[in-house]
């Protein structure tokens, strides 16, 4: 399934803005949207997703504590009503992925993905959510998962030594290596019966909660430590079968060159723009949606440059129970249907 | 890039390959067990919060040392990639002070080659990294520049490569040769094509 490195293999053929395989992307940022809404809503979907797929959990946070976070997960959807939302749309997607047009995005409707519950899932590729819906107590319960929070961390262990980066840092990297060692995500432990991969969701790193000042200051104290911690990161997750999502608060970060260099050293970079409180908001042209998505950055096999989505023009909607993102015409078009495709998530990391 | 795994492999287990695994090496600085004297990490710079670039030279320098003895000619030098050094906390100048040393063992005393891999865009605002672009590409025979097509994505031609080729002589001022190709990339291969060119169009 999932290899330290690419070439894996599993690439989706005639696609480009694909749904990002997570095989293939072990880096993945998010940048939040400016009140960290749809971001948060993305992150989730991302750990959702995880424990659908029997997938071990590692949740980060300096803000909110992992438990919570995890009771707020969506709800995957029931097999009826994800029938009903998917019918009327699926005849046009078929035909339009028969005449290979401009929409690029993998979803198969061939098989309508059928939600398993238990542990021993899928390997199938990807699921419906009901945002309406928190995930069930009794699927929770069966997933295995690790937690960091940071004031919980600062209080259990006071002192450690630090590699130079914000403290904050150096403690995440300490427990995440120490997970993947233990739990054996490293091939440490190769008598262990069926090899799993760890998903892990880091949340507003980059935020002054994490002792970093680069929020915060155009001239920050130490402008290394996120790009060192992210570089480590890499490697941990190079020598492990694990996928990362992080969210970041890229609004708040004033040096550019900084987030140069972070969309440097992820694998996959996102952006979501919100319309809350911009013009955008009341502005008919937008009054589908509630925000847009920009593709940064997606990466492609074999190649030292990173590939850039084909589309360029993505909004996301919010709607009852389904969030989607949907490839959105121009104004000249504008009278034609979108296209909508259900994304069940993209940021990997 | 499958093709060439397994020569890259075996060249490695002949020695004709040293291979310098910056993720590994950063991880074993930072979570491995300490080191033994006289053992330095190429990567020690990242747990001291310095920029001294100095034990990655000596062990790219012995490294050639170590195969020079055998009929090794005109070794290269691959370096990928050197801006991340820079969010390694790295100044731009011992980057560059690096490279000077390695051009001087590789290129000078062993007549080798260097190849480096750095990141750049037009619009780019980390100065500290188009500072170490510019230097590089000032003091570069030849500069290959992968982007992407101007017109934007394209399913049959993923990219374009501009190949420089400085003038020889800078006394004759001898024009810089300059050549652009469209490239796609294929599971095992990447053709390359005049621009205009590419297999779906003709």
């Amino acid at each position: 399934l999932l290899g330290p490195t690419y070439g894996t293999g599993s690439i989706l053929e005639n696609t480009t803005l694909e749904v990002l395989d997570f095989n293939l992307l072990p880096s993945s940022l998010n940048l939040e949207d400016k009140y960290g809404i749809y971001s948060n809503l993305l992150f989730k979907y991302f750990l959702a997703e995880g424990i659908v797929c029997g997938h071990n959990l590692f949740v980060a946070s300096a803000k909110e504590d992992p438990a919570d976070i995890l009771k707020e997960l969506p709800a995957p959807l029931s097999d009826d009503a994800l029938k009903n939302q998917v019918d009327e749309k699926e005849t046009a997607i078929k035909s339009k992925q028969e005449s290979q047009e401009s929409m690029k995005i993998a979803w198969r409707y061939q098989n309508l993905p059928r939600i398993e519950v238990s542990p021993a899932a899928s390997a199938r590729f990807g699921h419906y959510y009901d945002v309406s819906k928190v995930v069930s107590p009794e699927l929770l319960q069966s997933t295995k998962w690790h937690r960091f929070f940071l004031p919980e961390e600062m209080s259990l262990h006071p002192e450690i030594k630090t590699c130079n980066m914000t403290c904050g840092y150096t403690r995440l990297l300490q427990s995440i290596q120490r997970i993947i060692y233990q739990e054996g995500f490293d091939g440490s432990y190769p008598q262990k019966k069926q090899k799993n991969i760890l998903r892990i969701g880091i949340q507003s790193l980059g935020s002054v909660l994490w002792g970093d000042d680069i929020c915060c200051a155009h001239n920050p104290e130490d402008i290394y430590s996120l790009t060192k911690f992210l570089y480590v990161l890499r490697g941990l997750l190079r020598m492990s079968l694990s996928a990362c999502i992080i969210t970041m608060p890229a609004h708040l970060i004033q040096n550019k060159a900084i987030m140069e260099r972070v969309t440097n050293l992820s694998d996959t970079v996102v952006g979501l723009e919100s319309f809350i409180g911009s013009e955008r908001e009341t502005n008919p042209l937008y009054k589908d949606y509630q925000g847009l998505i920009h593709v940064h950055k997606i990466p492609q096999l074999n190649s030292l440059i990173c590939d850039v989505s084909g589309t360029k023009d993505l909004a996301f909607r919010l709607k009852r129970k389904l969030f989607t993102i949907e490839v959105r015409e121009t104004v000249f078009f504008h009278y034609l249907e979108p296209e909508s495709v259900l994304f069940f998530c993209i940021l990997i990391c | 890039m499958r093709l060439y795994q397994n020569s890259l492999t075996a060249a490695k287990e002949r020695g004709q390959l040293v291979f310098l695994e910056g993720l590994k090496s950063c991880f074993d600085v930072l979570f491995g067990e300490e080191q033994h004297v006289g053992q330095t990490n190429p990567l020690q710079f990242v747990s001291e919060n310095g920029s001294n670039l100095k034990t990655m030279y000596e062990f790219v320098r012995t490294s050639l040392i170590a195969s020079g003895s055998d009929s090794w000619k005109c070794p290269v030098l691959l370096v990928d990639d050197l801006s991340i050094l820079l969010s390694l906390g790295v100044r731009p100048v011992d980057v560059l002070d690096f490279i000077h040393y390695c051009r001087v063992a590789v290129c000078s005393q062993l007549k080798g080659n260097i190849v480096v891999l750095v990141h750049s865009s037009d619009d780019s605002e980390d100065e500290e990294n188009e500072l170490v672009v510019n230097s590089l590409c000032h003091q570069s025979n030849l500069i290959l520049w992968a982007e992407g097509l101007a017109t934007g994505f394209c399913k049959d031609v993923h990219g374009q490569l501009k190949i420089i080729q400085k003038g020889s002589s800078e006394l004759k001022a001898e024009r810089n040769l300059l050549q652009i190709y469209q490239y796609k990339i294929q599971d095992k291969n990447v053709t390359f094509f005049a621009r205009g060119m590419s297999a779906a169009v003709l």
